[in-house]
């Protein structure tokens, strides 16, 4: 059996042990948000398993494709556009004209000092007058019934169609990013990334009349059939009758009817989380073929010859800079799908929660411990990560409850049990370190045209050797190109 | 003319030390990344952890001293615990770079690999902090609360605007003054911190003198932590300490660092100050200030804030994006120290 079957099919047994020792109902919903994070940590890998390219800014990725699931899928409010739809399109505008005058002018006028001033000049009057034409109508979409509404709406479009659009609006993010950050240092990158996650986050929170803000979207529309609706459902009924013949028919016959309704309630819940993890299997299996198809491609093999050496790609003809860019925005793409699943299986989109060592670094830990460039390795990360996230909570609780009862009731046993959850941060951080030192391919290293994985720089474990292909420090003109 | 200075006052105290006392702090956190950067070339994801560990370790001494009875009122108690915060953070960082950085500088990875290290390390520091102490608002500071209050102040000149000035904020400005001049005779004058440069400027080159790189490693470390303790302690005292506010720093102070010249200890300085008047005087709401200045006519309708409160990490960042479009190098040219 090869490695990755072997992987795969423990991960499987331990999903079933928590079916079996928890519930099934824990073990699916488990399942599902590891099939979400499988699909995240897919798209982190395209950026630093093919390009080497350090996001940090996942969160900002993956919230803008909850963006998309409220603005695609929720029903249109009445009224919101009326009333202030017109001057938003016109702020809108004007905000896009004054960053093409500002472009403009950037290009027209010879360096200096004069078209610094012309440029800030000319930003700064766009967006006083864009914000004269915003500011009232945001608060005219705002006071439509702040209860409930309060926000311009979505299309009532079928969620499925969300997921490609939270794609899309995680790509448009990556090509504003990447047109900045890319070609400069690569930590630049980085700190780019983690700056636009806070703001995108921040815009999220606080702009009520796009999404509600912390006010929360709630009663998203669903993919999939509703419990209630289920449980009413006579085929349904029946098929968890027959499922269960033979211990219904174990029962007293007074008991039977109360047992099978029980039964149908249990079932129903089981069966909608199915519905769920069958189709994010599906968008898992559709984006792991496709990375696979495209590593494996001419365009594949130029990305890894990119990302192994710079300098003698670049030496070929390559344009690394594009390429870099393409590849951000593709797995930027993938993370917003991913996004907008995590919103369609929570039914609401809450703002508040995106935080980003759950939704940046944790996704990173799964990659680099699932083994950078190798797209099984990813998925696998994700599932594994995942689950001992989840999983460390109880596990730890239960280790310091155990540790510390021979000592009897006191402040210290009461501190460590509210603090025990806190732990799992510190075991993550432990767990990419290890990985890192001792096996740096990661659990399903990357394999290359059938051959060993050759590991070089950008890499999380190269070796020296291969490390003597990119200087050790960046060459200083990386730094110093406008 | 009194409206003006009505209006200037009202500046200063709004505007003015805030941004002063903010800017110290971020120059503090910027300093300690820039260090890192010069010396160990990685970018330091870890910093705002460390200055959150920091603050944590200053605060449990300040607890034991508090219920020891010892204190140095009207200075807050933390100021004498910070040697043990600074102790307890080296001890921290020069263990994380022993079991985790020196592996990879043996094998000269490239800077990225670090960064993830760094990650990692992060959020370590991260479970610790949350786990010793807890996610929560914590407050420590204690003594005397005001340098000057506002109504002594309006007392004592007769205007109707007051200036406060928090004895949190004086400490923040002069401690931060004086550890940016002690680290920079330190950098200029001393051998080590010669030593430090030197390496900082050419690894191959300060190796063949005779530099030892573990030295240099450790001493480098030891101010890291230092910096991180004493601003992670001042922001603290200064705001209020939460683990997860360290972690936003990092935004602000990764910024100051490039806009100054990554690597660059004036560059960090003068980049801690650029964001921090920057980020305070676009979401100040200037209404009142123009009230002052103009006709009662002319008074202003709206509240005349540029940019609100909850976008201060946009400010950062859109002087980050401009700094690396128009000159990615930053002010002071970086990367020597």
């Amino acid at each position: 059996m090869s490695r990755a079957a072997l992987a795969f099919s423990l991960m499987a047994a331990l999903l079933a042990l928590v079916g079996v020792m928890q519930s099934w109902s824990l073990a699916l919903a488990i399942l599902n948000l590891c099939l979400i994070s499988a699909v995240m940590s897919l798209g982190v890998n395209i950026q630093w398993g093919y390009a080497g390219l350090f996001n940090a800014g996942v969160m900002g990725f993956a919230a803008l494709g909850g963006l998309a699931a409220v603005l695609v899928s929720s029903a249109p409010v009445a009224g919101a556009w009326q009333a202030g739809g017109a001057r938003l399109l016109v702020a809108a505008g004007i905000f896009a004209a004054t960053i093409a005058a500002a472009l403009a002018l950037r290009r027209r006028m010879p360096a200096g000092g004069a078209r610094f001033a012309a440029v800030a000049a000319a930003l700064f009057i766009g967006c006083v007058i864009a914000r004269y034409f915003y500011a009232p109508a945001t608060a005219a979409i705002e006071a439509l019934n702040p209860a409930k509404h309060g926000n311009l709406g979505g299309l009532g479009l079928p969620v499925l169609f969300a997921w490609a659009a939270g794609g899309a609006f995680a790509a448009g993010a990556a090509w504003l990013v990447g047109k900045v950050a890319l070609g400069l240092r690569s930590d630049y990158l980085a700190i780019a990334t983690l700056g636009i996650a806070e703001i995108i986050v921040a815009v999220l929170k606080n702009e009520d009349w796009l999404a509600r803000g912390v006010k929360n979207v709630t009663g998203l529309s669903r993919p999939v059939p509703y419990e209630v609706n289920l449980q009413q459902a006579d085929w349904f009924v029946r098929r968890v009758e027959s499922f269960n013949a033979s211990e219904l028919a174990a029962l007293p016959s007074a008991e039977r009817a109360a047992a099978l309704q029980q039964l149908v309630i249990d079932y129903s819940s089981l069966f909608v989380k199915l519905c769920y993890a069958g189709l994010f299997a599906a968008v898992l299996a559709a984006l792991l073929a496709l990375s696979a198809t495209a590593l494996n491609s001419p365009w594949g093999r130029m990305m890894r010859a990119i990302r192994d050496n710079e300098i003698s790609a670049g030496a070929m003809g390559k344009n690394i800079t594009a390429r870099h860019l393409q590849v951000f925005i593709l797995g930027s793409a993938v993370i917003g799908i991913g996004g907008a699943m995590l919103t369609t299986l929570d039914g609401q989109f809450t703002p508040g929660t995106y935080h980003p060592l759950r939704f940046t670094f944790l996704i990173w830990v799964m990659v680099i411990v699932g083994g950078s460039g190798s797209n099984l390795g990813a998925v696998l990360g994700g599932f594994l990560v995942w689950f001992v996230w989840v999983e460390a909570e109880p596990a730890g609780l239960w280790l310091i409850d155990n540790l510390t009862a021979p000592f009897g009731e006191n402040a210290l046993r009461a501190h460590l049990m509210d603090n025990a959850q806190h732990m799992r941060l510190f075991l993550m951080g432990l767990v990419l370190l290890l990985v890192m030192r001792f096996s740096p391919g990661g659990i399903l290293p990357e394999t290359a045209g059938g051959g060993r994985a050759k590991k070089a720089g950008g890499k999380a474990g190269e070796s020296p050797a291969a490390a003597g292909t990119k200087t050790k420090m960046p060459p200083p003109d990386s730094a110093a190109r406008a | 003319m009194t409206d003006l200075l009505n209006a200037l006052i009202l500046l200063a105290n709004f505007v003015l030390v805030p941004a002063l006392s903010y800017g110290s702090q971020l120059a503090l956190g910027a300093l300690g990344i820039t260090l890192v950067y010069g010396v160990l070339r990685f970018s330091n994801f870890a910093h705002g952890d460390t200055m959150a560990f920091g603050a944590m370790a200053t605060m449990l001494a300040t607890w034991w001293l508090q219920s020891a009875g010892v204190g140095i009122a009207p200075l807050p108690t933390a100021l004498l615990a910070l040697p043990f915060g600074i102790a307890a953070t080296a001890l921290l960082c020069i263990g994380f770079d022993r079991a985790v950085y020196r592996y990879y500088r043996r094998r000269s990875s490239p800077p990225v690999v670090f960064v993830i290290a760094s990650v990692g390390v992060m959020f370590m520091v991260n479970g610790i902090v949350r786990f010793v102490i807890g996610p929560d608002d914590r407050q420590f500071a204690d003594g005397a609360r005001f340098i000057m209050r506002a109504r002594d102040f309006k007392e004592y000149t007769g205007l109707s605007e007051g200036l406060t000035i928090k004895v949190s904020q004086g400490m923040t400005i002069v401690i931060a003054a004086a550890l940016v001049a002690a680290l920079f005779w330190f950098l200029q004058r001393t051998r080590t911190g010669k030593a430090m440069r030197a390496f900082a400027d050419n690894e191959e080159l300060a190796l063949l003198s005779g530099i030892d790189p573990g030295r240099v490693v450790m001493v480098t470390w030891t101010l890291v932590a230092a910096l991180a303790a004493i601003a992670g302690t001042l922001y603290g005292l200064d705001k209020s300490f939460k683990p997860f506010t360290y972690f936003q720093l990092l935004l602000p102070m990764f910024a100051a660092a490039i806009v100054g010249g990554i690597g660059q200890p004036a560059g960090a300085i003068a980049g801690g100050f650029v964001i921090a008047f920057s980020e305070v005087t676009v979401t100040y709401a200037y209404k009142k200030f123009f009230a002052y200045l103009l006709p009662a006519a002319w008074e202003p309708q709206g509240l005349m804030q540029l940019l609100s409160t909850d976008y201060k990490f946009a400010v950062s960042f859109i002087i980050l994006v401009v700094v690396l479009l128009v000159r990615p190098t930053g002010i002071f040219r970086g990367r020597t120290l």
